[in-house]
């Protein structure tokens, strides 16, 4: 077996295995409503983090500022309650134009 | 409340699929971004389309393939996909009970559990709505992410540079709009979120920790959430 076929199978392996963990618990172990909920704002702070993350960073270092700028239009946008269309499209619209003016 | 308990999910069918085919086609843009990359980099044009069918998770993807073309190695490349995706683990946890009752929905839906499937179900109120939001977002991303994948390892580097287009914002923004209703709702939540952002993007900046590592870290704003229950 090639390194490369090794990878994409223990990546591969690994990773639906972490996938099954919730589907496989589910049924046989009762979690408490409160458990629940803890999970689901486990759920919602990860997601948070990546996307701070996501937003602010590039390689271990700040992501410049045209990125930030997009995100934080879009989650100003989505504040007040904008269609998801428009907060998207309008992040990257900002991003994409701050960059054509020549902010990195 | 509602007599036919099947009739909201059909009728938020339409809207679930527009907010979701923005999310398809961002993917399937990065996805293609993917593809090229793999291949300009000397890999050939099977293993980012067997990876993407068969391991399905972005960010690891991009690493583990940016690991093998650095030279790093199968086992570091491994590892670090395999850290970056722990946090399926977490979110598996969370949709467990919303992926469906049998068994192939379960197994099937496993594979689909990924930050933007997760993100867009549990923006839903109710758990019909958050079962077809997993399911149409899921089905319909794993779609545009292998063909765009499979363009891009074909095609090559025809889109140029994505980041011309914003595409970078465009994720982050994504789990912005789909957080914010938790965010608003649950003050506890909110604390943990920011400590946890907080948390990781420190740690992202800190040299020589490996990547995955920085946003598991920030579950340990949970703390704030307990408190914040008590109260």
């Amino acid at each position: 077996m090639s390194p490369t076929v090794a990878v994409i199978l223990a990546l591969a392996v690994g990773t639906y295995a972490f996938r099954l963990v919730g589907p496989v618990l589910h049924g046989r172990v009762e979690l408490s409503a409160r458990v629940q909920e803890l999970l689901s704002a486990g759920a919602v702070v990860l997601l948070v983090a990546l996307l701070a993350t996501g937003a602010l960073t590039e390689g271990g270092g700040f992501a410049g500022w045209a990125r930030p700028a997009g995100v934080l239009v879009g989650g100003v946008l989505a504040w007040r309650r904008a269609p998801f269309v428009v907060v998207v499209l309008g992040a990257a619209g900002v991003t994409a134009a701050l960059r054509l003016a020549g902010v990195a | 409340m509602r007599t036919a308990e099947r009739t909201p999910s059909l009728t938020v069918l339409p809207e679930m699929v527009r907010d979701a085919s923005l999310l398809w086609l961002a993917g399937g843009i990065v996805g293609v971004s993917f593809g090229a990359i793999a291949v300009a980099g000397g890999l050939p044009v099977w293993v980012p389309i067997a990876m993407s069918l068969l391991v399905y998770a972005g960010s690891a993807q991009f690493s583990a393939v940016g690991v093998l073309l650095a030279g790093g190695g199968p086992l570091a490349a491994t590892a670090t996909g395999l850290l970056l995706n722990t946090r399926t683990a977490a979110y598996s946890l969370a949709v467990a009970d919303i992926l469906g009752n049998g068994r192939l929905a379960r197994l099937a839906g496993a594979h689909l559990v990924t930050d933007e499937t997760v993100a867009f179900a549990l923006a839903q109120q109710d758990p019909l709505r958050r079962r077809t939001a997993f399911w149409v977002s899921g089905l319909g991303l794993f779609a545009a992410w292998n063909a765009g994948v499979l363009i891009g390892a074909l095609a090559g580097g025809a889109l140029g540079d994505t980041d011309a287009y914003g595409l970078d914002a465009a994720f982050p923004a994504v789990l912005v709009a789909l957080t914010l209703p938790s965010l608003r709702e649950d003050a506890g939540v909110r604390r943990s979120a920011l400590l946890g952002a907080a948390v990781a993007v420190a740690v992202t900046m800190t040299p020589g920790v490996p990547a995955g590592v920085p946003v598991l870290l920030a579950l340990a704003g949970l703390v704030l959430y307990r408190r914040g229950a008590a109260a």
